[in-house]
C-alpha cells in the first residue's frame, strides 16, 4: 500500500447523495482476475454512453477534472454492496481522498485498506469545499494527514478527525501485510532458527 | 516437567514466529499451495505493492479446478474464456514470482491436494495452507493444514506467515477393526453424521484409534480431507512408520543424513499421555457400515441398508432443511436407499482420486459392464496416478467396463469446468460435497466410497457393495 502523507491535487465535485458501489463499479466488471485496471470503468454508467463514447457532462470527463485525485461528495458515499472493487477502481483512476458528510461503513474501512483517505466533515464545511472544487483545475486542495487539515485553494483551513491507528497505517503505508512486515525481524529470526533445527523444511 | 501436549499443540508451538500481547500469533507457514481460482487477486496485490513472494521455494502452484479433463484438452477451445484467463494468469504468476509450478502440460499436474503429498512437499510436522478448504487433506501426514481466503493467500505470499489464534483440541477415536466393504470414506462420512457439519467448528480434530492406524496413507488422506465438512479447522493423524515409508524417496523429501534427522523429529509428533482434549468422540470400527448421503449436506448420511428419512424425524430447523433436501433430491421419505436409481457415476476428486481408490473400484468392476445408458467417468487425481493405474492394468478394467478414462483435475467435483451434471441428473460421486448445484445446476449428488460408486455403476442404483464382494 502506498503511503498517504500530504496530497495537493484537483478535487472533483460530486454533490449527488447516496452514490453506491454499483455506481462506482458496476457488477459486470467483477469477473476480473485483477484489482488493477478497473479505473477505466470507474462510474461506468454515469461516465459512458451505451456506445462507449464519453458523456461530456460527467464531471470526470471534463478537461478540468480528468486528473482529479480528490472527490468532494454528497452524503452516504459508498453505500450498497461490500465489493472491494469500489476502492480498487477509485485508486486505479487516481483518487486518493474522498470527502463527504458520511460514508457507508464497509466502504469506509475498505478505503483505508487500500490507501484511500475518506474524510468526514460537517455539512457547512463540505459546502465550502464543494464550491472550491467547482473552481476547476487551477484550484488545488491540500490534504495534510499528519496535521489533520484540509486547505482550500484560497487558504481556508479545516481540521478533521481520523482514527489514530488508521492514521498510523496510512501515514506509513501499512495494510495487514504491511503490519506483519513490521515484524519481519521476528520472522527472519524464526527462519534462521528453523534452518538450523529442521533444515529439510 | 512440561504439561502434556496434544499433537496440535506441538505443531502449533513449533510454528509461532511472533506472539502479540493479546494472544494473536504469526504462524509460520512451511508450505503454501496455490491454484488458479483463489490466487489471481493475491498476486495482483503483490504487484501493486511491489512486493516479492517471501519464500518462493516453499510455494507450489498447480492449475486444477478449471482445467478440462478430456483427452483433447491441449486444445484451448475446450476451455471457456474466463477459465482460460485464470489458468494463463497462474502460468504467468508462477513464472514472474519464481515459484514451483506444474503446468497443465506436465505429467505431474493434478489436484493440488494430491500433488503436494505425491511430490513430497507435504511432510510430517509442517504447516500447510492453500486457498482451498480441502487443504485439511494434508493432515494425514501429521501436518497442520487448512484452507485460507484470497486476502490471506496474499498475506502468506508476502510474509510466509498467517495471523492466527489457536483453535481447540478435539479427539475422534475409531476403535477396533473395520468390517469388510467398509473404507476410509465410510469412516469420515460417519463421523460427520455423528457430529453434524458444525460439530467441529473452532476445533482441530486428531483422528486416532486402531481403525485409523490400520488405514493406508491414501485412506488417511480421505479421512482428513473431509474434516472441513464437519466444520473443523483441520484434521490430524499422528505420523508413524507408514507415513515415513510413504514420504521416503519422494522428490522433495529429505535425503541421507537429513532424512535420519527428520524421522527422529517426526517420531516426537504424537499426543502425550494425559494431554487435554476439549471434546472427544469415539466410534467403534465394527459399527461403521458402507454409507451414502441422501440429502444436500454431508451430514445427511446413512448406512446403505436404511431408508430415506422423514423430515419430521429431525428436530428444529433441520425439519425444514430435510424437506427442502428431499424436494431438491427428488426423493420420498421411506424409500429404500438401494432403490434410488442413478444415471451418472463420478470416481475421482481430492477425496478419492488416488491409486488405492482406483484399485478398490476396479476390484468391483473387473470383468463387468456398467448399466446400459450410464454415464461413468474415472478422473485421476494426478497425471502420475493416471500413469500408475495404466501400468497396473486398472485403466483397462475401467475402459472395458464402459467408464471414460480421463486426464487429471477436479472435474465433476465442482461445476467450474466442462464436466457437469444437467438439471435432475443423479450422480453416485466419490467427492466430498453434495450441496445444491455443486456438480451442476439442479444436479443431484450422492456421496460414497469408490467401491460403492463402482457397484452402483453396474446395477444402475445405489447398491450395498458387500453383496458384490
Ligand atoms: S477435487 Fe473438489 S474438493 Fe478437491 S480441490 Fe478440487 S474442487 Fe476442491
Amino acid at each position: 500500500m502506498d503511503k498517504f502523507e500530504k496530497l495537493t491535487g484537483i478535487a472533483a465535485p460530486m454533490p449527488l447523495v447516496n452514490i453506491d458501489t454499483d455506481m462506482i463499479i458496476p457488477k459486470q466488471f467483477l469477473k476480473t482476475i485483477k484489482r488493477s485496471g478497473l479505473g477505466v470503468n470507474l462510474f461506468d454508467e454515469m461516465r459512458y454512453n451505451q456506445d462507449g463514447s464519453e458523456i461530456e457532462s460527467f464531471v470526470l470527463n471534463k478537461p478540468a477534472y480528468r486528473n482529479a485525485e480528490i472527490i468532494v461528495a454528497g452524503e452516504n458515499f459508498g453505500c450498497g454492496s461490500s465489493r472491494e472493487h469500489a476502492p480498487w477502481a477509485l485508486l486505479d483512476f487516481g483518487i486518493r481522498c474522498v470527502i463527504s458528510t458520511s460514508f457507508a461503513d464497509i466502504f469506509f474501512n475498505n478505503c483505508f485498506k487500500n490507501g484511500i483517505l475518506p474524510i468526514v466533515m460537517p455539512q457547512e464545511v463540505v459546502d465550502v469545499l464543494m464550491s472550491d472544487a467547482n473552481k476547476g483545475a487551477n484550484a488545488r486542495m491540500t490534504i495534510d494527514l499528519e496535521n489533520q487539515t484540509v486547505t482550500t485553494s484560497d487558504g481556508q483551513s479545516f481540521a478533521f478527525e481520523v482514527d489514530a491507528f488508521k492514521k498510523h497505517c496510512l501515514l506509513n503505508g501499512l495494510d495487514d501485510i504491511g503490519l506483519t512486515l513490521e515484524k519481519v525481524a521476528s520472522i527472519k529470526t524464526y527462519e534462521a532458527d528453523m534452518n538450523a533445527q529442521r533444515p529439510w523444511v | 516437567m512440561t504439561a502434556p501436549k496434544t499433537l496440535y499443540d506441538k505443531i502449533w508451538d513449533a510454528h509461532v514466529a511472533h506472539e502479540a500481547e493479546d494472544g494473536t500469533c504469526l504462524l509460520y507457514i512451511d508450505r503454501h499451495l496455490v491454484h488458479e481460482v483463489t490466487s489471481p487477486q493475491a498476486f495482483e496485490g503483490l504487484r501493486m505493492a511491489h512486493r516479492p513472494v517471501h519464500a518462493p521455494d516453499k510455494t507450489i502452484a498447480v492449475p486444477d479446478h478449471n482445467v478440462p479433463t478430456t483427452l483433447d484438452r491441449a486444445n484451448a477451445a475446450t476451455m471457456t474464456e474466463d477459465s482460460r484467463i485464470q489458468v494463463e494468469a497462474l502460468d504467468k504468476n508462477a513464472k514472474d514470482f519464481g515459484i514451483n509450478y506444474y503446468p497443465v502440460s506436465d505429467v505431474r499436474q493434478g489436484i493440488v491436494h494430491i500433488v503436494g503429498p505425491e511430490q513430497g512437499w507435504t511432510l510430517p510436522g509442517m504447516t500447510v495452507v492453500c486457498g482451498d478448504s480441502h487443504t485439511a487433506t494434508h493432515g494425514a501426514f501429521g501436518a497442520l493444514a487448512h484452507g485460507i481466503g484470497t486476502s490471506e493467500v496474499e498475506h502468506v505470499l508476502a510474509t510466509q506467515t498467517l495471523i492466527q489464534r489457536k483453535g481447540k483440541n478435539m479427539k475422534v477415536e475409531i476403535t477396533g477393526k473395520l468390517r469388510p466393504g467398509v473404507t476410509a470414506k465410510d469412516i469420515t462420512l460417519s463421523v460427520i453424521g455423528a457430529t453434524g457439519t458444525a460439530g467441529g467448528t473452532g476445533y482441530v480434530i486428531e483422528y486416532c484409534g486402531e481403525a485409523i492406524r490400520d488405514l493406508s496413507m491414501e485412506g488417511r488422506m480421505t479421512v482428513c480431507n473431509m474434516a472441513i465438512e464437519g466444520g473443523a479447522r483441520a484434521g490430524l493423524i499422528a505420523p508413524d512408520e507408514k507415513t515415513f515409508a510413504y514420504c521416503m524417496g519422494r522428490p522433495h523429501a529429505p535425503k541421507g543424513a537429513q532424512w535420519e534427522a527428520a524421522v527422529a523429529y517426526w517420531k516426537t509428533l504424537f499426543t502425550d499421555e494425559g494431554a487435554h482434549f476439549d471434546k472427544v468422540l469415539t466410534l467403534k470400527g465394527e459399527d461403521i457400515a458402507p454409507v451414502v448421503t441422501w440429502g444436500t449436506s454431508p451430514e445427511d448420511v446413512l448406512p446403505i441398508t436404511e431408508v430415506v428419512p422423514a423430515p419430521g424425524s429431525f428436530k428444529g430447523g433441520k425439519v425444514e432443511a430435510a424437506q427442502r433436501a428431499l424436494d431438491y433430491m427428488g426423493l420420498e421419505a421411506g424409500q429404500k436407499l438401494t432403490d434410488i436409481k442413478i444415471d451418472t457415476v463420478f470416481i475421482g476428486s481430492c477425496t478419492n482420486g488416488r491409486i488405492e481408490d482406483f484399485r478398490a473400484a476396479a476390484a468391483i468392476l473387473k470383468g463387468k459392464k456398467i448399466k446400459d445408458g450410464m454415464r461413468a467417468m474415472v478422473v485421476p487425481g494426478s497425471g502420475l496416478v493416471r500413469a500408475q493405474a495404466e501400468e497396473e492394468g486398472l485403466a483397462q478394467i475401467f475402459i472395458d467396463a464402459g467408464f471414460e478414462w480421463r486426464l487429471a483435475g477436479c472435474s465433476m467435483c465442482l461445476a467450474m469446468n466442462p464436466d457437469q451434471l444437467a438439471p435432475g441428473e443423479r450422480c453416485a460421486a466419490t467427492s466430498n460435497r453434495n450441496f445444491e448445484g455443486r456438480q451442476g445446476r439442479g444436479g443431484r449428488t450422492h456421496l460414497m466410497s469408490p467401491a460403492m460408486a463402482a457397484a452402483a455403476a453396474i446395477t444402475g442404483h445405489l447398491t450395498d457393495v458387500r453383496e458384490m464382494m
